[in-house]
């Protein structure tokens, strides 16, 4: 009797253990091959978007160290005067687009005291498009950025008169290359003194 | 949208297309007023017509002559075939040589020609004295034996291409019913001389010449509807003006308000122009006289407004707005302002070119970064893409007849202005300049044809 209880109990705790085994060895292999096949996808796009982003900062810092290394460059010759320096830092702008951006503003703040200091300079402001779209189109761009950049200085105190405007559209080009960091570097607004 | 047919059709389909216009020429007795229909002109490049242009025959039959009896047939193939409408025939694979034979008609044996699949011949005689010539040429149905037109003219040697373009523009007439676009020309920006200038150049791209020689930037060449006037954007004195130039007697008007006075597009019929000006600080279209003053105000949106085109009757303006965020085609009626948008397709759409007919609008647009003539139904909004994967394409603009449209391409590195038809096929670079070629302007008919004398 010992005996043949034992053994049902064993049968049954090897029953369980293979229904056990088997249950679970088939949700296992089941949800694993949905989960690898859409985290595969996720963390391919994932990868993709990051790779994106890391390109996209490696060349705003490549421009923003180019800017800087100019900069520290003209110092070093002990030429970058104030006087230069308003006339090398242009205002740059998103495709298509005329609106000014914080740093945008933050130049043009510069750009007003110099202005204030410097009451007798007049200046012109260039409006600049990059190559891509039509000549027609991007002569008018130019010259809303232009205008852009002259109501913000007006706003800020300095006379309409001391400050005029020609658009370049994409007729000419900071940068003559055909990719995302020249066409960055030619939609911008550009100050000469008269 | 119909199919260039197979060439295994083509056989069947020219064999039905004769067997129908046979018919129809039993049918209806010609008269020489209108001239039989050859061509669709629905889709005039589904079948080209085989025809043959064999070498001139010499009257005198001196060496000189017969060199030049030889270039002027080459002249007028070569006229024939920028239209699209023809297949010339290989002279390797001619049976007969006609020069040996009579040219005027009644000796020719045509059965020589429609063997070879010709269905159009063109004889020619020439008599060269001296630096004077005299031409005499004949187009013939070669399954009727029956001569279509036949025309003789006289002039300069150094006129023959004048003379062979002239000839050329009876046989399309004499095919098509349309006076074709042998005597237009096509205005464009040129960097061949340094900065950018205005050019002009034969409708096929022989001889280009500059028009400006500022020195500084020239844009957006535009004729008015006479052919006599170009209007364009210069910055001879600093800022973008609109320029406004009788191009043969040298006087005109300048455009110079506050701001830009850009892209210039002339009114159907009447020296009067549209041209976008900033001087309220901000872009609007204007209409202008000739003379450049101010008509009035077209458009009326803050925003940028570019790049007018009007419809042929001069009802409509179609034009370039960015109201709705990105540049789209707009149409405008003249008569009561009211404005609708045509293209909701892409993301950048761009110079709009009113086709002749009036029926389609050709532009440049954009999705994928990539800028391709498209063209447009005015009315169904059926957009088709006419060039793919062949660098940026943009600045449409179509021949008056309405069957080509030129455009500038960076498909083999630097622009250049190539021409295709109007359903998009063949096409081929104009002319090859060095520098860069750009803003393509087709001009109307210039009238400068005297009379040749009729057979």
């Amino acid at each position: 009797m010992r005996r043949v209880l034992w053994m049902i109990f064993a049968l049954c705790f090897v029953m369980s253990g293979m229904l056990f085994t088997v249950s679970c060895a088939k949700k296992t292999i089941s949800s694993d091959t949905s989960l690898t096949q859409s985290e595969e996808d996720r963390l391919a796009a994932e990868r993709a978007r990051q790779e994106e982003l890391a390109r996209q900062r490696a060349l705003e810092e490549q421009r923003l160290l180019e800017e800087r290394q100019r900069a520290a460059a003209l110092q070093g010759q002990g030429a970058m005067t104030e006087r230069e320096r308003f006339v090398n830092e242009d205002v740059h702008f998103d495709f298509d687009s005329s609106v000014l951006s914080a740093e945008a503003q933050q130049i043009l703040l510069d750009k007003a005291q110099w202005l204030r200091r410097n009451s007798d300079a007049s200046v012109t402001i260039e409006g600049h498009c990059d190559e891509r779209g039509t000549n027609e189109y991007n002569l008018a761009l130019g010259d809303r950025r232009a205008n852009s950049v002259r109501a913000y200085l007006t706003d800020l105190g300095i006379s309409a008169s001391r400050m005029d405007t020609v658009s370049y559209g994409e007729e000419r080009p900071l940068d003559s290359g055909h990719d995302e960091a020249a066409w960055a570097r030619n939609r911008r607004a550009h100050f000469e003194i008269r | 949208m119909k199919r260039v047919v197979e060439n295994s059709n083509a056989l069947n389909c020219i064999r039905l297309v004769f067997a129908c216009l046979l018919f129809l020429a039993l049918a209806c007795p010609v008269s020489g007023k209108s001239p039989d229909v050859y061509i669709n002109i629905n889709n005039p490049f589904l079948k080209k017509i085989p025809i043959a242009v064999p070498v001139f025959k010499g009257v005198s039959g001196n060496d000189s002559e017969l060199a030049k009896c030889a270039e002027a047939a080459d002249m007028l193939s070569r006229t024939l075939d920028f239209t699209s409408y023809f297949k010339l025939l290989d002279r390797g694979s001619f049976l007969f040589d006609p020069r040996k034979d009579d040219i005027v008609g009644a000796g020719i044996n045509f059965q020589n020609w429609t063997t070879v699949g010709a269905e159009l011949l063109i004889t020619g005689g020439l008599l060269v004295q001296g630096d004077a010539v005299e031409a005499e040429l004949r187009l013939f149905d070669s399954f009727k034996g029956q001569m279509l037109v036949g025309k003789k003219y006289k002039g300069p040697t150094a006129d023959l291409l004048k003379i062979m373009r002239r000839f050329a523009g009876e046989v399309i007439y004499s095919i098509t019913g349309e006076r074709g676009i042998f005597d237009t020309q096509i205005a464009f920006v040129s960097t061949q001389t340094g900065p950018k200038e205005i050019f002009v150049c034969d409708f096929d791209g022989y001889d280009p010449k500059p028009v400006t020689r500022s020195g500084s930037i020239s844009l957006s060449p535009a004729w008015s509807s006479d052919g006599q006037w170009l209007a364009f954007t210069s910055y001879a004195r600093g800022k973008p003006e609109l320029q406004i130039r009788q191009l043969k007697e040298k006087r005109g008007a300048v455009v110079a308000k506050e701001g830009v006075n850009i892209s210039p597009a002339w009114f159907p019929g009447q020296f009067a122009l549209a041209a976008t000006l900033s001087f309220s600080g901000d872009s609007e279209i204007y209409l202008l006289t000739g003379n450049g003053n101010i008509i009035r105000r077209l458009t009326h949106n803050p925003g940028i407004d570019v790049s007018p085109s009007f419809s042929p009757d001069g009802k409509q303006m179609a034009f370039v707005s960015n109201r709705s965020g990105n540049p789209h085609i707009y149409i405008q009626e003249l008569a009561s302002g009211q404005v609708r948008r045509l293209t909701f397709q892409g993301r950048y759409n761009t110079q709009p070119a009113w086709s002749p007919k009036g029926d389609r609008i050709a532009y440049c647009g954009s999705d994928d970064g990539q800028f391709n003539i498209h063209v447009i139904g005015v009315k169904a909004a059926d957009s088709v893409q006419l060039t793919r994967n062949a660098g940026n394409n943009e600045s449409p603009s179509w021949s008056p007849d309405g069957n080509l449209i030129a455009f500038s391409s960076t498909r083999q590195g630097p622009s250049r202005i190539y021409v295709m038809n109007a359903y998009g096929t063949d096409q081929r670079m104009l002319l090859n300049l060095s520098g860069e070629q750009t803003s393509p302007r087709w001009s109307p008919p210039l009238f400068n044809q005297e009379k040749p004398l009729d057979f």
